[in-house]
């Protein structure tokens, strides 16, 4: 090794060495040179005697105090200013009936998803997680609350308490992480924006050079679909998924995945249609997801493309109850529906990046009992979409500022061009994204 | 010649993941210290390299690749210093393998081994991205990868001890080899000594402090920031009244802002391979440092 690596260097010392000091190698050069490398080699016999012990890690930060145990805690400020030429105030998307939560786009200045982060491990075994959500409306609310085991090895991942579901690509995905201001229409119609969960979560790692996560949860369905039972003692909602991942050469990585979700609904408000009404039974939802990630030698600091896409379907089959105020009158129900959405993000220069999302939806042709035929009605004849332009530039990995403009076609008969100005801001610990 | 390319190979074979009939795994955060990994564990461990030379080692995809790899680690070899604090922790947490967790003799930071220069005195994102336990680009003096590479045999043994005589003995020949090489390079770096640089981001004080370069700018306002065009306007005239060598920047650096002044002040661009496989002269640790003198002396010309 030595005599290989000194044959290879010598060559490169002497071409770069003869032609630097052959036009004056005085004597008193020559000499003051040598002096130089006697010196040079007292210094490396030193450090050479330094290092023996240098085993031991020559650390002395000092960390005392009450509050060196503190939590890390990071602060997302994050506001918009939306302007559209429909009014949303009772934002519908023709043919879903959407969360009794979805209340639409405010107009003007709003605070956005603005949230505060603590998190700590607990001891050797435990890592809590708490995440509130500063509502545009006042008061806080609980995104995440946590523990997430750290020793169980063998690949396994356990959290318990409230987490979004890890089903999908974008669904575990905090707002200030999005590449647009909002989320794509499936998933506002199907999870409530992202499906959050109060409950158990099993992920399972495979020991394999490809990435193969595995993952189980049970909760209480407390997000969209689910109906928040809490007159029940068993599980509301589960899900399963199956994450697949690689690179492709230095440049390439993607992600794709299955999900399956499943709840039992109880007296779902289902306002699709003009009363209030409704509906129990099953909700079943399968889901794929992808995505791409370009870079060139994996820099993505430059210049990188990402490309992603999710599709989901939601059969429901069950009873509903037409205008529960008025009429009352109850019959079998079922419909399958499903959406999805494609969108790419291009930063082109540092700091600078471009995004492209299309979303569609199919409100899919019922199965309505004869009761409730008359009123309900059985498909539309609409297909909601939507196109989204965005372009953000970043000053620092912590701020972002953000212009987005899109044509909304998701209710009909009232296509609506919005425009949003956003800033997201990150303050204090901010761990790593995921992929 | 040989030799690097022996250590290529084997380097690339880890990096497809092919099993090298290896006892011990080792996860590489940086190129240079899956070089220094393998310098010193040799064909007794499977090493992959998590990121190579062209990327920034502050800013990586916590890629799915990464976690599987991590999954099966037996010893992560990072640099620490909060260098990889925006990825890593997401990967240690997906992996779910408790032996590499950060504490365990799994996890092992190089930055721990040696003496942190640009310690901030005060801690405040409006500086920048700066780290508090000093600037983490510590492989840029290659006099530290003799403490780093004591730590790291003594971990490798720790966790192999069947194998402690030959990693033993790999050090040795290893400190022997380095050595010799350091008071080469000492002798060849002579020229540089005290000349004026330019730099496009704080990657080099180590560097400096190993080759008495003396950083003169820098064209990022704080670190982690690009230049706007109204600061290289400024650091233009401030060059032209104080003149530098030239300008330096890394392998895996945004070109355009040391084109930018180079084009309005004359000075010579020098772009360094920065870790092992930089480019194609820097094959292995030696190589790396041969070829960021060699270009360093070119920028003097």
């Amino acid at each position: 090794m030595f005599k290989n690596s000194a044959f290879l260097v010598a060559p490169l010392f002497i071409a770069l060495a003869a032609p630097l000091y052959a036009h004056a190698a005085s004597d008193t050069e020559m000499r003051e040179l040598r002096e130089q490398i006697q010196q040079l080699e007292k210094r490396v016999l030193k450090t050479e005697s330094a290092a023996t012990d240098s085993s031991v890690a020559k650390t002395s930060r000092a960390a005392s105090g009450d509050n060196a145990f503190n939590p890390a805690i990071s602060l997302i400020l994050s506001g918009t200013y939306g302007s559209y030429s429909q009014n949303h105030e009772d934002a519908k998307i023709t043919g879903f009936a959407l969360s009794p939560n979805d209340h639409g786009y405010s107009r003007s200045f709003n605070l956005g998803e603005s949230e505060l982060g603590i998190s700590a491990n607990i001891d050797p075994q435990f890592r809590g997680v708490a995440t509130f959500a500063l509502e545009a409306g006042g008061g806080l609310g609980v995104e995440n609350a946590y523990v997430q085991t750290s020793a169980l090895g063998n690949g396994f991942n356990l959290k318990m308490g409230r987490f979004f579901s890890g089903l999908g690509y974008l669904n575990e995905q905090h707002a200030h992480a999005w590449d647009f201001v909002d989320q794509p229409l499936v998933y506002r119609t199907f999870w409530d924006k992202q499906l959050g969960e109060d409950g158990l979560q099993l992920k399972w790692l495979a020991p394999t050079d490809t990435y193969v996560e595995l993952g189980a949860e049970i909760g209480r369905g407390r997000g969209h679909p689910g109906t928040d039972r809490k007159d029940n003692n068993g599980a509301g909602a589960t899900a399963l998924y199956a994450h697949l991942g690689d690179d492709l050469g230095v440049s390439h990585s993607w992600r794709a995945g299955v999900s399956l979700h499943q709840t039992r609904r109880v007296n779902a408000e289902a306002d699709a249609f003009d009363a209030k009404n409704k509906f129990s039974g099953d909700s079943r939802t399968a889901g794929l997801d992808f995505v791409w990630k370009y870079a060139p030698n994996g820099n993505s600091t430059v210049t990188n493309f990402k490309l992603q896409g999710e599709y989901f379907q939601r059969k429901e089959s069950g009873l509903l109850t037409y205008d529960t105020a008025g009429v009352n009158t109850t019959d079998g129900y079922s419909v399958t529906q499903s959406g999805w959405y494609l969108q790419s993000v291009y930063q082109f220069m540092p700091r600078w990046r471009a995004g492209l999302r299309y979303d569609q939806l199919d409100s899919g042709s019922a199965e309505v009992g004869a009761a409730i035929a008359a009123n309900v009605p059985a498909s539309y004849n609409f297909i909601p979409t939507r196109t989204t332009l965005m372009l953000d530039y970043s000053p620092s990995e912590f701020s972002r500022l953000r212009l987005q403009l899109a044509q909304d076609k998701s209710r009909e008969g009232l296509a609506d061009n919005m425009l949003f100005m956003q800033y997201v801001m990150s303050l204090g610990a901010h761990g790593g994204h995921r992929f | 010649m040989r030799n690097s390319l022996i250590i290529f190979n084997i380097l690339f074979i880890s990096a497809l993941g092919l099993p090298a009939h290896a006892a011990l795994n080792i996860f590489a955060c940086e190129p240079e210290w899956a070089a220094l990994a393998q310098e010193l564990a040799g064909d007794k461990a499977s090493i992959y390299a998590a990121t190579n030379a062209l990327q920034d080692p502050h800013h990586v995809e916590a890629r799915p690749s990464l976690i599987a790899k991590a999954r099966r680690a037996q010893l992560l070899v990072c640099t620490g210093a909060e260098l990889e604090t925006g990825w890593l922790p997401v990967i240690l947490r997906e992996a779910a393998n408790p032996d590499i967790a950060e504490g365990k003799r799994g996890n092992f930071e190089a930055a721990l081994y040696v003496t942190m220069l640009e310690v901030p005195a005060r801690l405040d994102r409006g500086e920048g991205d700066v780290h508090a336990a000093g600037n983490p680009h510590i492989h840029l003096d290659a006099r530290n990868f003799l403490p780093v590479a004591d730590a790291l045999s003594a971990r490798i043994s720790e966790l192999d001890p069947a194998n402690a005589a030959f990693y033993a003995q790999r050090l040795h020949d290893f400190r022997q080899k380095w050595q010799a090489a350091l008071l080469r390079w000492s002798a060849l770096a002579t020229p540089l000594k005290g000349q004026p640089v330019v730099v496009q981001h704080r990657s080099y004080p180590y560097l400096h402090a190993w080759l008495g370069l003396q950083q003169v700018a820098e064209l990022e306002p704080k670190p982690g920031m690009e230049p706007s065009a109204a600061y290289l306007s400024g650091l233009v005239a401030q060059l032209k009244a104080r003149p530098a060598r030239m300008v330096i920047r890394s392998a895996y650096q945004y070109a355009r802002p040391s084109q930018w002044i180079a084009q309005r002040t004359g000075l010579h661009t020098v772009e360094l391979p920065f870790s092992v496989g930089g480019n194609a002269q820097a094959g292995d640790l030696y190589s790396l440092f041969d070829d960021t003198i060699t270009r360093l002396l070119a920028g003097l010309k």
